[in-house]
């Protein structure tokens, strides 16, 4: 057998819930064979902080921040290949449900006229990354080269994704298999 | 019915008193008309002069057409409206004073930057006139007490051809049809091989021999008045100057389709030629050439109403006039059927142009082979043309058809042409390597629009300009039209500003042959024709436009970021993004 | 003595089907089995063609197929790559304009609007995202209306009128601002007659109008659209008698 150079990946979920990553390892054993031909850069998975250069970056969450949008443009520019991973990263998913207000209704709800709310104010902290007026899916902030929709995916679309990243095929997904939800 | 009843002069009354249409007045109409609420919601929600929001007591709608808008070479005239007046567009002051919106094209093209105020059109604006403006407005003068000149249409018609050359006398149409029989004045008609003025070019004879034949319990005959293309103000001048001869088409179609009721569909824009028009009405009620018994016919009963729209360009459209008539939005129906056979309230219906029956009138009177003797053998007759933009005498021109548009920018004294628009924004954009080509159904077809820009033009903003206006009109009923006329403008706009990709302009390109293929009606087909011909004829424009990088969002991240800047008052720079690197 | 009329046939991808006069193309279609998609069209309820979904092109040229008549001779093409994929772009198209969530919507695996997007390989909206602000009326005590999912397809307005005997819906606005509103003096749904049973209440090809209190009802698996395809025909009616409401 050849001793083909592993292909790099990294994930990084942005406002989404982690349930593409719990998916993820949903693959079970599969991550075994996969691990043949594939080594973890930056991911929750590793731990690792720092983005090398790799082969395929997975986004799981839409962009709700400042910080997503950074992460998101390190990923975009380390990552021959970026893919969308689940709803949130799709269209915005869940969090976008917050785009139905305005970015004032909802830090004066969360902040100042919660009833359980001690010492109200809108957190300033210039730690703090700003939110966007709305949540955007990845695509609109940078280009994204392939989605993977679902919430979550299952283990075997993400399988299938690697795998056919991997052999250097376009990904399918499969029209039967194809969901949302 | 009478006029004074319809839905939508009723709905404009209240408009005019209240500067709105309240809630409980909406109630109103719908039990006087026995209408269900949401029809009269629906109606008031579609038609741009209808609004449920108080307006101003000065209201001013600004044209934003490109030949008798608010942009008069570097300066923006509805800018600095709103600068002096200190008043935001679409919103109305709290003193309820004065509101400014945009409007689209009110056909006073031919006399510089324009607006309607209070529905009266006031007309050759500059920077001097708008402070004078501002002025009377402050000093709260009534329009009444405003300099007349200033309202004043002064038609300027440069070219008479066939039809403008010599006026017909009020009946003599009609007694020229009795003298010659109904079934062989079709014949004449059909012989002079007139098509419909408004564009399409249908040939008027077939169309009246159809809707003759199609069975029904009433027929009807409607006159499209609602001459919304930009660019396009030659009906404006024949209703002012031949509304006798349109009359009288109306009526002599009238009597070969066995129709006793009529209707002028005007403009909304145009409600300033109301009066005149009734008065002619009057007049020709009192000449025994309408009502009952014409001209001594027996049988020959026939009136006419004027139904007066509200905004709405695909009013233009026949049937989603015929629509509007009945009192409901201007949505295009499904065809077939058509109108001939299923028009005014399900029952056989001609539409006809302006121009198309004051043409008829004349066939009526002189015969086919007068009418032959001009034109080409496609396009019979001559054609009015209602020429602006860059070129020193704007006006109305009548040409036989077949004349070159190089014939047409000498005439008009046009240099320095770098495009045309005939047939306004859903027509064709020429540059100057088509300049032989002819105006006729079979080479460039117009329904009179025919805009010049010359070389000091941005093109893009032009066809920008062209694109929000169907965005603007697009009725909302189909799903390409509806959603991809917005995403047009908005993707055009990207690339005008410098931010648009490859990949956003294959997209662009991508949405125009949807919108062209899939959408509902003539207006959805031709929504990307500006952009299309202008990425076949102008494609460096585009191209220079061009961002070299691969990718930049559609939305500005930095504004999107504004309001957490605004609520947590930082501006360090972690509350900053810019467009992405290089 | 009389001969059989020969009977009148048009021709959709190859395969001549019979029609009878009066019918659509759609008609014809769904007869002989045939799929074309549709979101606006609903059998026995007066066709619109404002979806556009069921665009094929007769003799070349591009037509609704719920409106236009069947006439003898039609050449049809109606299951090409072009075409798909065109109808692909107008679903995409239906998605940017709203705010659709499938993962929070109560419709989600009975929705005729996301089957759509599955049968026509829809992995993301592709265009810009509109987020429109609309307005939600939950003011009935057992019927929800979620403007944010509204397709401006008009079947609940058709239904209404046609089939329930009432006139609860209608369509307002112009081009992008066009919304569905409410026949009623306040404009909310409470005061309307509509009622749980009424086909207005269930033909809702998205999630814009809902039962109350039955959101989730089939678990994961056993919803429509895990079960069957969208190019499965006669859906329509299973679609509708698995909308559930209290008072059946």
């Amino acid at each position: 057998m050849t001793n083909k150079p592993k292909l790099k990946l990294a994930t990084t979920s942005l406002a989404g819930c982690f349930g593409c990553h719990m998916s993820f390892l949903d693959m079970d054993e599969r991550l075994v064979e996969l691990l043949e031909q594939i080594e973890f850069d930056r991911s929750p998975f590793t731990d690792i902080k720092q983005l090398g250069p790799c082969d395929i970056g997975l986004i799981e969450g839409g962009v709700c921040n400042a910080e997503n949008v950074h992460v998101l443009r390190t990923f975009r520019e380390h990552c021959r290949i970026l893919v969308a991973v689940g709803a949130c990263a799709i269209n915005g998913g869940v969090p976008a449900m917050r785009n139905h207000y305005s970015l004032q209704e909802c830090l004066e709800e969360v902040y100042l006229n919660s009833p359980d709310t001690v010492n109200p104010h809108i957190p300033n902290d210039p730690e703090l990354p700003l939110l966007l007026d709305k949540v955007y899916p990845v695509h609109e902030v940078v280009k994204i080269d392939y989605f993977l929709p679902g919430c979550p995916p299952t283990g075997d679309a993400f399988y299938s994704l690697l795998k056919d990243l991997i052999g250097g095929r376009e990904p399918q997904v499969e029209k039967g298999r194809l969901r949302y939800d | 019915m009478s006029d004074r009843l319809h839905l939508l002069h009723i709905l404009h009354e209240l408009q005019q008193k209240h500067r709105y249409i309240p809630e409980e007045s909406i109630r109103d109409v719908a039990a006087r008309f026995n209408l269900p609420i949401s029809q009269i919601r629906a109606v008031v929600e579609f038609y741009a002069f209808f609004s449920t929001t108080p307006c101003g007591y000065y209201h001013i709608l600004f044209s934003n057409c490109t030949s008798c808008g608010y942009q008069a070479g570097d300066t923006n005239l509805l800018h600095l409206l709103t600068e002096q007046l200190g008043v935001r567009i679409a919103q109305t002051h709290a003193d309820r004073r004065v509101s400014v919106q945009e409007t689209s094209c009110i056909g006073m093209c031919d006399h510089g930057a324009s607006l309607l105020i209070n529905g009266l059109p006031l007309i050759h604006l500059d920077s001097e006139r708008i402070t004078q403006m501002v002025g009377l407005i402050e000093a709260e003068k009534p329009l009444s007490e405003w300099p007349s000149p200033w309202f004043h249409i002064h038609d300027q018609i440069h070219k008479r051809g066939l039809l403008l050359k010599e006026d017909i006398s009020a009946g003599d149409g009609l007694r020229a049809m009795l003298l010659r029989g109904r079934d062989e004045t079709l014949t004449e008609i059909s012989q002079s091989k007139l098509r419909g003025r408004g564009g399409a070019g249908f040939s008027t004879g077939l169309k009246w021999r159809l809707c003759k034949q199609a069975v029904g319990k009433a027929h009807y005959v409607v006159c499209n008045a609602d001459e919304g293309e930009p660019g396009t103000f030659k009906d404006r001048m024949l209703l002012q100057q031949h509304a006798d001869a349109m009359f009288e088409g109306m009526t002599i179609c009238a009597h070969v389709i066995g129709a006793h009721q009529g209707f002028v569909y005007l403009r909304g824009e145009y409600r300033y030629l109301l009066p005149h028009l009734q008065t002619v009405l009057v007049r020709r009620r009192g000449s025994g050439l309408l009502g009952t018994t014409i001209l001594g016919q027996r049988g020959f009963d026939f009136d006419i109403d004027i139904v007066v729209g509200a905004g709405a360009y695909i009013c233009g459209e026949e049937s989603a006039l015929i629509e509007s008539l009945e009192g409901k939005p201007g949505i295009p129906r499904s065809r077939p059927p058509f109108p001939v056979t299923h028009g005014y309230l399900g029952q056989p219906t001609v539409v006809n142009n302006v121009e198309t029956f004051i043409a008829a009138a004349h066939i009526a009177c002189k015969g086919a082979t007068w009418f032959t003797s001009v034109g080409t053998t496609a396009s019979t007759g001559s054609k009015l043309l209602s020429i602006s933009g860059d070129c020193t005498s704007p006006g109305i021109y009548e040409y036989p058809f077949g004349v070159t548009i190089q014939q047409i920018l000498q005439d008009c004294g046009a240099s320095n042409v770098q495009a045309v628009q005939v047939g306004g924004p859903s027509g064709t954009l020429i540059n100057q390597t088509a300049l032989h080509r002819r105006i006729g159904f079979e080479d460039v077809s117009t329904g009179g629009s025919f805009m010049i820009f010359n070389e000091k033009r941005d093109m893009l903003a032009i066809i920008h300009r062209f694109t929000a206006f169907f965005a603007h009109e697009s009725c909302g009923f189909c799903t390409p039209c509806r959603v991809g006329t917005t995403l047009l403008r908005k993707g055009l706009h990207k690339i005008i500003v410098g931010q648009g990709t490859r990949y956003d302009m294959a997209e662009l390109q991508h949405m125009c042959e949807l919108i062209r293929r899939y959408s509902h009606c003539g207006l959805g087909h031709t929504a990307a024709n500006p952009i299309l011909d202008g990425l076949q004829h102008f494609s460096q424009a585009f191209e220079q436009r061009l961002t070299q990088r691969d990718f930049i969002p559609h939305f500005d991240l930095d504004t999107a970021l504004e309001a957490a800047r605004q609520m947590t008052q930082r501006n360090d720079e972690g509350a900053h993004l810019d467009q992405g690197a290089e | 003595m009389t001969t059989e009329p020969e009977p009148k046939l048009i021709c959709i991808d190859g395969q001549e089907i019979p029609f009878q006069h009066g019918q659509t193309i759609m008609d014809a279609a769904l007869a002989a089995g045939i799929y074309i998609p549709h979101l606006c069209h609903f059998p026995g309820i007066t066709p619109q063609g404002n979806c556009k979904l069921c665009t094929v092109e007769v003799n070349g040229k591009p037509l609704t197929a719920c409106t236009s008549p069947a006439a003898d001779g039609q050449q049809i093409r109606n299951n090409t790559t072009e075409l798909n994929e065109a109808r692909k772009a107008l679903t995409q198209m239906l998605f940017m304009e709203g705010n659709h969530i499938c993962p929070s919507c109560e419709k989600t695996g009975n929705c005729p609007l996301q089957a759509m997007a599955y049968h026509l390989g829809m992995l993301h909206g592709r265009f810009p995202a509109q987020y429109p602000l609309r307005q939600v009326d939950a003011s009935h005590p057992t019927i929800m209306l979620d403007r944010d999912r509204c397709i401006l397809c008009s079947l609940c307005v058709r239904a209404s009128r046609e089939v329930d005997g009432k006139n609860v819906f209608a369509i307002a606005g112009r081009g992008i601002h066009a919304s569905l509103i409410v026949n009623t003096s306040s404009g909310k749904l409470a005061d309307s007659d509509i009622e749980p049973s009424d086909l207005a209440a269930k033909i809702c090809p998205v999630g814009a109008i809902l039962i109350k209190e039955h959101g989730y009802d089939a678990p994961i698996g056993r919803r429509i659209f895990d079960q069957h395809k969208i190019s499965e025909i006669g859906l329509e009616k299973e679609i509708v008698a698995r909308v559930k409401s209290d008072d059946q």
